[in-house]
């Protein structure tokens, strides 16, 4: 194939092959909003690339919900409706917690790949490079919820909060999950593999979306559970978001999130940051 | 050529480094390595699999912290001027170091604004590079999709977008068909000429022959020996004589009588039926043939030719590089 470019082009490829390594000036170095829009953009472009990735984020959550709103509404609330009003804020929050898994995940893979050494000899603004990616998940996150919110709306919830409480709740939800998504980075640069990684990331998750208000409400478990069921960062997110859809959340519930999201990225992100340029 | 006046008359030396050293839990995987590197040279860094090439590499690319030794890369500390030096050097990785889902002008626009062109620049940048690397025809295609030789090429495009006074190139002809190597090899003479100093990995005498200045050989993470082409082969003398007998109980004899006809050192390593001598003189390879003949041993098969990285290792090191084929008595 380069036989032919060759014999088409006019010029000789080795004055071109010359040129082109000899203009290769060095322009100022890109700030950290220049280098963290690049970075997003390559996760933009992935997402093009790759629209399977899209997959868990939207016909993952449609099966979920269906699921749960029929197989267990009639026996865990009496009526379908009834449920889903009930069971659809607390879907929504797990079906974002476990995507936000995906972020460790690229972030695994782009170590294992060598890229991620390539971009550590740039001299840019290191933490670009996964701030870029988790602004992009933001994007996943909220394609995940808008599909969630309108398959709902169509199966027959109705929020009391109106689209204030919706809009509310969906950036509560994004602010939640950036901050977890920390946990994942962290993980994602110390475990070897990718398989490790998922099963770590089922073992945090499966106790923490199941343990919690998501399905039931806590007074229905025992006592020795009901403990952490209301310690359980996912429930004080579900009771939350929950409120705020329906118009019932107190400035408390809210702002236990807000604590639980500052929290996590104090801890989270500066090991993340520590590990990324310390990696061996 | 502006592109290459970063590089201020501080010092002569692109690398200089005292007793590296880089332990991976009991292993000394780098054990003491000193390198000088002069500026707008091609160095090679010659050794087997897990000699420590990469590992080297990837300290002197501020990549991995050392736990011995200091190295200064353009006069900057290794371990307090990172950032400097990250202004100067780029890296072409063993293995592919590109998101192998963009497509190739994706990948190289990318590069171009992490390192600071506008839009417009970059994409600029990245067409002028795809011609000169004749993969204009690719661009738009996924770069998993691109044959070895093409991924290696748009790799070391990605180093280039800005021309780095120091690139590190690890491997990068390792598995190519020879059209795709000769290319990769006209990138790097490119290079060279345009001022860029060029620090390479290879498993092939070959290739550090054809490329480097001057060479390291490595082998277990110590430089084993040190010098421009011409000096290593002398020191390994410059034909390797290999003679493989028809009976391997003749060996000993045959061995006895090739020592004294080409008055060499002669080895036998792994095969039992093969000896091998470092011959200046074809001439004189000749006559021992004749000599084995006159005694009635039987030759299945001979060659003469440059000595193989084996053949090197084998009288640097009087070990062969391959672990199962230890060398017996130097008879
Ligand atoms: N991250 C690591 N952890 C443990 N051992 C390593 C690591 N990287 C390299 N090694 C070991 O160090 C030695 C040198 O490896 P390397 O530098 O990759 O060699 P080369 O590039 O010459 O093939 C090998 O024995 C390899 O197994
Ligand atoms: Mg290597």
């Amino acid at each position: 194939m380069t036989d032919v470019i060759e014999r088409r082009e006019t010029d000789n490829p080795d004055a071109r092959l010359h040129a082109a390594v000899a203009s290769g000036n060095r322009p100022a170095r890109p700030n950290a909003a220049a280098s963290t829009a690049a970075f997003a953009t390559r996760a933009l472009l992935r997402i093009k690339h790759v629209p399977e990735q899209m997959f868990d984020v939207t016909v993952f959550p449609i099966i979920f919900l269906l699921m749960f709103t029929y197989l267990f509404g009639g026996a865990i609330a009496g009526s379908t409706a009834d449920y889903l009003q009930f069971l659809l804020p607390g879907i929504l929050v797990m079906t974002v917690a476990q995507i936000t898994i995906y972020t460790g995940i690229d972030l695994n893979n782009d170590i294992r790949k060598g890229i991620f050494d390539r971009f550590r000899t740039l001299p840019i603004w290191l933490p670009s490079a996964l701030v870029g990616a988790l602004l992009v998940d933001v994007i996943r996150y909220t394609i995940a919820s808008a599909i969630m919110i309108a398959l709902g709306f169509a199966l027959g919830f109705r929020p009391e909060g109106g689209a204030m409480g919706l809009f509310s709740a969906v950036l509560l939800i994004l602010v939640f999950a950036f901050s977890f998504s920390w946990i994942w980075t962290v993980f994602g640069l110390i475990v070897r593999s990718e398989k490790t990684l998922m099963m770590i990331s089922f073992m945090v998750l499966m106790p923490l979306t199941f343990v919690s208000n998501v399905f039931v409400a806590p007074e229905t478990l025992p006592s020795w559970l009901q403990g952490f069921v209301e310690i359980n960062p996912i429930s004080l997110l579900a009771t939350a978001v929950r409120g705020l859809m329906h118009g019932t959340a107190t400035a408390g519930d809210v702002l236990w999130v807000l604590i639980v999201s500052v929290v996590m990225t104090a801890i989270f992100a500066p090991i993340t940051l520590y590990l990324y340029r310390n990696k061996n | 050529m502006e592109g290459l006046q970063t590089a201020s008359p501080e010092t002569e030396w692109a690398v200089e480094a005292h007793g590296l050293v880089k332990v991976f839990g009991k292993h000394r995987a780098v054990d003491g390595v000193d390198l000088a590197i002069r500026k707008g040279t091609v160095y090679g860094f010659l050794g087997p699999n897990g000699a420590g090439k990469t590992t080297t590499i990837r300290m002197l690319a501020t990549l991995l912290k050392p736990d011995g030794g200091t190295a200064r890369i353009f006069g900057h500390d290794l371990s307090r001027e990172a950032d400097d030096i990250r202004n100067r050097i780029s890296l072409t990785g063993q293995y592919a170091s590109i998101d192998e889902d963009l497509t190739g002008i994706e990948n190289l626009i990318l590069m171009a604004r992490l390192m600071g062109y506008s839009r417009r620049e970059a994409k600029g940048r990245a067409d002028e590079l795809l011609r000169a690397f004749g993969l204009e025809d690719a661009a738009k295609r996924q770069v998993k999709n691109y044959s070895g030789g093409m991924r290696r090429r748009i790799d070391i495009a990605a180093s280039i977008v800005v021309t780095p006074d120091l690139l590190f190139l690890d491997e990068p002809t390792t598995g190519l068909d020879p059209r795709s190597r000769n290319q990769v090899w006209a990138i790097i003479r490119t290079l060279v000429r345009a001022g860029t100093t060029v620090l390479l990995t290879t498993q092939y005498l070959e290739e550090a022959d054809q490329l480097a200045d001057r060479i390291a050989v490595i082998h277990d993470g110590k430089i084993i020996a040190e010098g421009s082409s011409a000096e290593l082969k002398a020191s390994v003398g410059s034909g390797t004589f290999h003679v493989e007998l028809a009976n391997a109980d003749d060996r000993d004899r045959a061995a006895a009588i090739l020592e004294k006809r080409l008055a060499m050192a002669v080895f036998s390593a792994g095969d039992p039926s093969a000896l091998t001598a470092q011959v200046e003189d074809p001439s004189l390879a000749a006559e021992a043939l004749g000599e084995l003949a006159r005694e009635r041993i039987a030759v299945s098969d001979f060659s003469f030719g440059r000595p193989s990285l084996d053949e090197v290792f084998l009288t640097l090191t009087g070990q062969s590089v391959s672990p199962d084929a230890h060398t017996e008595e130097e008879s």
